[in-house]
């Protein structure tokens, strides 16, 4: 029988626009008002975090509707926004600097569409308000740094081995060294060549030099480092600011995104960002009475620091060793399954750290965290006073002369092992960073480029459906249901989607799509239409039309969806935001015109004997 | 309901003579504007800082433009944006300024002027290297998607239809272009995405119109390439016309109720779909006959199968 659906294919179409649309909901429940809290340098929230803030809030009489820890974060949601900022404030002030209170809006999804992992969709910065930087890493600073290492470490190694050398000297991609004589040149040759296996070597007889270049591989490694270090430092100083849901994430070769959702006070976002923080080894002052220092008698060569729980000591103010020495930390475990983090120095910093270590066998070192934070004091020239904040991390007896390598044992537990070494990576940018690209959108902007964009889709949309409804009449109607089935699957795949954001030029790429979608029918109407003129019967035409029409649908969709996948590779920013709606609408549209509408038409005119169709 | 009723196959061959002028004067149109007005390019592309504020009251430009003035911020462009409250201002990149802290100093700045309290809308800086980044990515992005859709479309039909679609969607791009350049409209990052998403349209229409050609090649016996063309135009005018519309009343909502920030996308998509739908009809086609397009180049070779001519035994 002609134009009869078998009932599978039904229940199909039935299933998934179902699904399309139980995925959608979470977007129709809107946002509640929380609170979100998170742990800052190296402070965890826990189960005992969890514990404090509802003792805060019960004592504070601040109602809340429900509260969390997940992900590493307490979640405190709220009926209304006064409670809620009056639990930002409360909670500021009771837990301290190691915590971050950052307001938020989370989804006012029910716990049981949650739970199958339904989500609203994301919004952009440009949708909710924000500011997003774009930060480039200076390659060269990255690589000049790797050529002052190598001069550093080749100086040390001849000088160890007793090889002669005249001099190290920078050169494109490496560096060159000159010698007095040719044995020296060879000497040195396969010496380095043993220990440096990624860099390339060549002799220059005439000339007396050993020129030594960083293979491509060797270039590509010390960029990607560059970026995955300062990506790091990013990332922690981003935790600084106490925003909900930031975003830090790398973009191409040598650039950074940072995404702050509602942040206004865009300058000192920049400052925080900007800021630095660092690592200083210097001696505990052990014979300094620290009583009377407390008491305001400093000794004149030491001062007095406190650690994380506010207990003082005596630290010499002379610095051993500064964190930017410091090319990577990482923690582990000693023989006796004790925590412990492991440093590595560059040579410079090595040579240093070994003399002022001799000095010292024995007795203890204090790791000082240093940080800049902006103070809301400018200067005459309007520029941010920074003030110098300095915090120990760590007091540990040296055990002996330590050299390039060494490792900071006596650390309590693995967790803190583990934040001890992200600090001290965190601590120097391995090459600087610049801000090159800054856009802050207001929320009253926001609020309205959703407005706007909600109206144009609802509007276009209502224009498309009169139009059809007068155009097709019972046709018309199959179009529209098949319309509204595309952007309920639209949004439905949009929430499920984890990377998907939708964005103003996404919606207009809504929009667009509604347009086009609408094609499809069109041309299979229209088809139908031709082969009714052609005098065939009305079982025929609609069967023939689908068909005709088919490979045409296929041909003209799959070229689109072509480009939009293209730009969705190669594009950024909205270009991306576009091409996500619009692939995604390609997809759902062939499916609800192709599959959906036919459905649809075999239910209701299929296998019946009909003269004349409503079309 | 009918919009069109046509009993007769329209030659529309017969125009192409003169559509090939029209275009071609259309497009020496869009290159001498390009010389001459250039495109106006964004914020996206020059790089440097736009503020836009909102103020309580209509904001008096002069004004704005003084107080940036003598507090030595020279060359900033004022205007209007939207209404007369909101009030956008662009600044040249400036090698000696710390120009990430430019916005910020100027929203304080009109603050104070003003004595307004100020709604900051949007704040932007673009350094100057990001603007050259973006055009050779733009670039990249829309020569592979060509390429790619030329390999596609040549292998699924016939070179001679990958050939005259890739230069419609070259002609579209280029008008709707030249259009930006006559009428001196920013073109920032929104706008080549719409400009993506012309070539989107205006493909999905030359395909649409290709399809037929190749089916009626297959199907109509008498009549040379001239009249199939025709014929398949005649066809598929009916759906030209009403996805067009379609689309162009969607557009047109975006056009109105989109807001300022979405105008130039509007603009942009506004056109090429006017452009589209033309170049669908002539240009596409038009190139794919000088080509020399005939149905031996349609029909694909009939392998004889054995017992191929006998009726199917089993349904």
């Amino acid at each position: 029988m002609l134009n009869h659906s078998p009932l599978w294919k039904k229940l199909m179409v039935l299933f998934i626009v179902c699904v399309g649309a139980l995925y959608a909901m979470p977007n129709l429940y809107g946002e509640d008002p929380a609170v979100q809290i998170s742990g800052l340098r190296g402070v965890e929230t826990t189960a005992s975090t969890l514990d404090s803030v509802k003792a805060t809030l019960t004592e504070q009489q601040i109602d809340f509707s429900s509260i969390a820890l997940e992900d590493g974060q307490v979640l405190v949601k709220f009926s209304d926004t006064e409670q809620q900022l009056k639990a930002r404030d409360e909670l500021d002030s009771t837990l301290g600097d190691d915590y971050s209170v950052a307001l938020n809006l989370t989804p006012a999804t029910p716990d049981w569409l949650a739970d199958i992992g339904g989500t609203p969709m994301k919004f952009g910065l440009d949708l909710r308000g924000g500011v997003s930087f774009t930060m480039e890493v200076n390659m060269n600073e990255a690589e000049l740094k790797a050529q002052e290492g190598m001069i550093g470490d080749f100086r040390s190694d001849l000088r160890k081995e007793k090889i002669r050398y005249r001099s190290v000297k920078k050169q494109d991609n490496g560096v060159v060294i000159s010698f007095r004589n040719i044995e020296d040149i060879d000497n040195a040759e396969s010496l380095l060549k043993k220990r440096y296996r990624d860099l390339l070597f060549a002799d220059n007889e005439d000339e007396m030099t050993l020129s030594v270049t960083m293979t491509e591989q060797k270039l590509k490694e010390i960029r990607e480092y560059a970026l995955q270090q300062n990506i790091t430092i990013i990332r922690n100083r981003v935790n600084e600011l106490g925003v909900a849901e930031p975003l830090v994430q790398r973009q191409g070769q040598k650039n950074i995104i940072i995404e702050l959702p509602g942040v206004q006070d865009t300058a000192k976002a920049k400052e925080i960002l900007n800021a630095t923080a660092t690592i200083e080894f210097r001696m505990l002052d052990s014979e300094g009475d620290l009583n009377s220092a407390i008491n305001g008698r400093v000794p004149a060569n030491s001062q007095l620091l406190y650690d994380r729980n506010g207990r003082p000591s005596l630290v010499k103010k002379r610095v051993m060793l500064t964190g930017d020495h410091i090319v990577d930390a990482g923690s582990s475990f000693d023989e006796y399954s004790r925590p412990q983090v492991n440093i590595t120095l560059d040579s410079p910093g090595a040579s240093k750290w070994s003399n002022a270590t001799k000095e010292n066998v024995g007795k203890p070192m204090v790791t000082v965290f240093i940080e800049y934070k902006p103070t809301e004091r400018k200067d005459s020239e309007g520029n941010t006073i920074f003030e110098k904040n300095e915090e120990i991390i760590q007091i540990a007896t040296i055990q002996g002369r330590l050299g390039k390598s060494f490792r900071i044992t006596g650390i309590d537990s693995q967790s803190e092992a583990h934040n001890l070494a992200l600090l001290l990576r965190a601590g120097a940018l391995i090459a600087p960073i610049q801000i090159v690209e800054e856009r802050t959108v207001g929320p009253s902007l926001g609020a309205e480029n959703v407005e706007l964009g909600l109206q144009a889709i609802v509007g276009g949309f209502a224009l498309v459906f009169i139009f059809m409804l007068i155009y097709y009449r019972a046709f018309g109607i199959v179009a529209n249901m098949a319309l509204l089935a595309n952007l309920v699957l639209i949004v439905g795949v949009m929430s499920m989607i984890p990377g998907a954001t939708l964005t103003l030029p996404g919606m207009a790429g809504i929009v667009l799509t509604v347009g086009m979608a609408v094609d499809a029918n069109v041309l299979i109407f229209e088809r139908i239409r031709e082969e009714l003129r052609s005098g065939k019967s009305v079982q025929q035409s609609i069967h023939q039309g689908y068909d005709a029409a088919f490979s045409t649908i296929l041909d003209a969709n799959i070229t689109t969806l072509i480009a939009a996948i293209i730009l969705f590779a190669v594009g950024t920013g909205p270009i991306k935001g576009f091409a996500v709606t619009l692939s995604i609408g390609i997809i759902t549209s062939m499916f609800t015109a192709i599959i959906g509408t036919r459905t649809i038409v075999n239910s209701v005119w299929g296998g019946k004997r009909l003269d004349k169709l409503s079309i | 309901m009918q919009l069109l009723k046509l009993k007769e196959t329209v030659d529309f061959m017969r125009f192409r003579k003169v559509a090939v002028i029209f275009s071609a004067l259309l497009m020496i149109a869009a290159f001498a504007s390009f010389a001459v007005n250039k495109l106006n390019f964004g914020l996206d592309f020059t790089g440097g800082t736009l503020i836009e504020v909102g103020y309580e009251k209509a904001a008096d430009l002069n004004e704005i433009r003084q107080v940036m003035e003598s507090a030595g911020f020279e060359g900033a462009v004022v205007q209007h944006y939207g209404s007369s409250r909101d009030v956008v201002i662009r600044l040249a990149v400036q090698d000696d300024v710390k120009a990430e802290m430019l916005g910020n100093q100027i929203l304080t700045l009109l603050q104070d002027s003003s004595g307004q309290t100020l709604d900051m809308r949007r704040i932007e800086f673009v350094g100057s290297s990001v603007g050259d980044e973006l055009t050779e990515q733009g670039g990249l992005a829309m020569l592979t998607a060509l390429i790619c859709i030329l390999v596609y479309v040549a292998f699924r039909f016939e070179w001679r239809f990958a050939l005259g679609s890739v230069i419609a969607l070259f002609h579209d791009v280029i008008l709707t272009l030249g259009l930006f350049s006559v009428l001196g409209l920013e073109f920032d990052l929104t706008v080549l995405a719409a400009i993506l998403a012309v070539i989107g349209y205006s493909l999905n229409d030359t395909i649409v119109v290709s399809d037929r050609i190749r089916e009626n090649f297959r199907k109509v016996r008498e009549g040379g390439p001239m009249e199939i063309i025709n014929i398949s135009l005649t066809q598929t005018l009916s759906r030209t016309f009403i996805t067009s519309i379609t689309t162009l009343l969607v557009l047109a909502a975006l056009f109105f109720q989109g807001g300022a920030l979405i105008h130039g996308f509007a603009t942009a998509l506004l056109f090429g779909v006017f452009i589209g739908t033309y170049s669908s009809i002539y240009v596409a086609s038009s190139i794919a006959l000088a080509l020399g397009i005939s149905k031996e180049d349609l029909i694909p070779e009939v392998i004889e199968k054995e017992g191929a001519d006998q009726d199917v035994l089993m349904p």
